[in-house]
């Protein structure tokens, strides 16, 4: 880490030239993933342009939409008031992230942009029907979660906001692996204008996915009996020492049935 | 290198430093500020836990330059002239420590978790303090050392 220049800017435009000019440069936002991956010597930026100054810290309850600044940490999000009366499921997830210490640091933007394949946010954005709003463009959750760590962010644009539409119900349930905390499976269960939608993160080899037979079968009642006997194939999940494909197929039902059971 | 300033324990400081350093090895090797713990290198243990403008940060996973502006709190910076804070003498009471290792974090965490008027069951405070690890107790004491630290600063006599 001994070339490492920090640098601060206070406009995203600032921010964006400043990446354009490092060999390989980082955007810093919480850091709770960046630090630890640079302290393992995993990657070696050049550049660490901290997004801390850009004020893009914010919730604003917009009526059918709720819009959180891409530099909100989990805490604030789980502790908004808004929040947990217009999306309660969103709240949760937020409030389940890693310890209390890393929800103190650790930003929804952040955690976007690494889209990490067992992080809990992708199946909170994928199950809302979210929009990414960045620096350029607008970007649909549906077309934004690429593969395990992969977006459709082009090279340093940026992460601005993430706008949620205001579910009917939602809830969302993980089964955490012990150790890193990080789900084995998670599921966000909403009613989105009276369309059932089951996000499953943790779980798919090319990360988040919707699980559309188990939706498919909540549009006829949204009861957790609803889901007895729809199974999920274990082709396309993930299949580790930590878990097998079937035993993620089977906790991905038991977290659906959960979420939906419990969903205000 | 980045001019900063920060307040550190009450006192203000201003000092130039390096980019790529962690705010723990500032504490620790720039300031003298050993109390403040590496107990791990993955920000799992929080050993490192310190207070910065209110809320319990791991200082192994943020720079020491992104503390600019922050008003910083480390063990070192609880108590004072009247002795220890409610919540150190709680630990000490109810041998919330063996090795000693994690209880700086583990008090400044506490502390947090207390003044942010978490829950005082058993089970909520478990959850509370899941950033922090302890190898020695088996978290017993821990837990009943926070149950008589809040209540000492909540005005009881412990």
């Amino acid at each position: 880490m001994s070339q490492l220049i920090y640098q601060r800017p206070t406009s995203i435009k600032q921010a964006e030239t400043a990446f354009q000019e490092g060999e390989e440069a980082r955007y810093l936002a919480g850091g709770m993933t960046l630090l630890p991956t640079m302290r393992q010597r995993l990657v070696a930026p050049d550049r660490l342009i901290d997004l801390a100054s850009l004020e893009l810290c914010h919730i604003e309850d917009q009526g059918s939409v709720i819009k959180i600044g891409a530099m909100t940490t989990h805490h604030e999000i789980a502790s908004s008031e808004v929040i947990k009366a217009k999306i309660g499921g969103f709240a949760r997830l937020a409030a389940g992230i890693g310890d209390r210490q890393v929800r103190h640091r650790g930003t929804i933007g952040g955690s976007v942009a690494n889209n990490d394949p067992a992080a809990c946010y992708p199946a909170g954005l994928l199950g809302l029907n979210a929009v990414i709003q960045t620096s350029h463009r607008q970007i649909a959750a549906q077309d934004y979660f690429v593969d395990l760590f992969e977006t459709a962010l082009e090279e340093g644009e940026l992460i601005t906001s993430i706008i949620l539409p205001v579910p009917q119900k939602s809830a969302y349930f993980k089964a955490p692996n012990p150790a890193s905390r990080y789900a084995l499976a998670g599921v966000f269960a909403a009613l989105v204008d009276d369309a059932p939608h089951i996000a499953v993160t943790g779980a798919g080899e090319q990360g988040v996915f919707r699980w559309h037979e188990a939706e498919a079968a909540l549009a006829t009642s949204w009861t957790k009996e609803a889901l007895s006997n729809v199974s999920l194939s274990e082709e396309g999940l993930l299949s580790d020492i930590h878990a097998t494909a079937s035993f993620r197929a089977h906790l991905v039902r038991q977290m659906a049935q959960k979420a939906v059971e419990q969903s205000a | 290198m980045h001019k900063i300033t920060m307040k550190i324990n009450g006192h203000s400081i201003t000092d130039t430093i390096q980019d790529d350093m962690l705010l723990v090895t500032y504490l620790r090797e720039v300031r003298g500020l050993t109390g403040t713990h590496i107990g791990c290198d993955t920000s799992q243990c929080g050993a490192c836990v310190i207070d910065v403008d209110g809320k319990s940060v791991k200082s192994c996973t943020i720079l020491a330059v992104q503390a600019h502006g922050k008003k910083l709190t480390t063990i070192e910076g609880l108590g004072g002239d009247e002795g220890l804070h409610p919540m150190q003498l709680a630990f000490k009471q109810a041998h919330g420590l063996q090795c000693g290792y994690c209880t700086p974090g583990m008090v400044i965490s506490a502390i947090d978790y207390v003044e942010s008027g978490g829950a005082l069951d058993d089970e909520a405070i478990r959850d509370g303090l899941e950033g922090n690890i302890c190898r020695c107790t088996g978290y017993h004491n821990i837990i009943k050392a926070v149950q008589a630290g809040a209540k000492m600063m909540q005005g009881g006599k412990g």
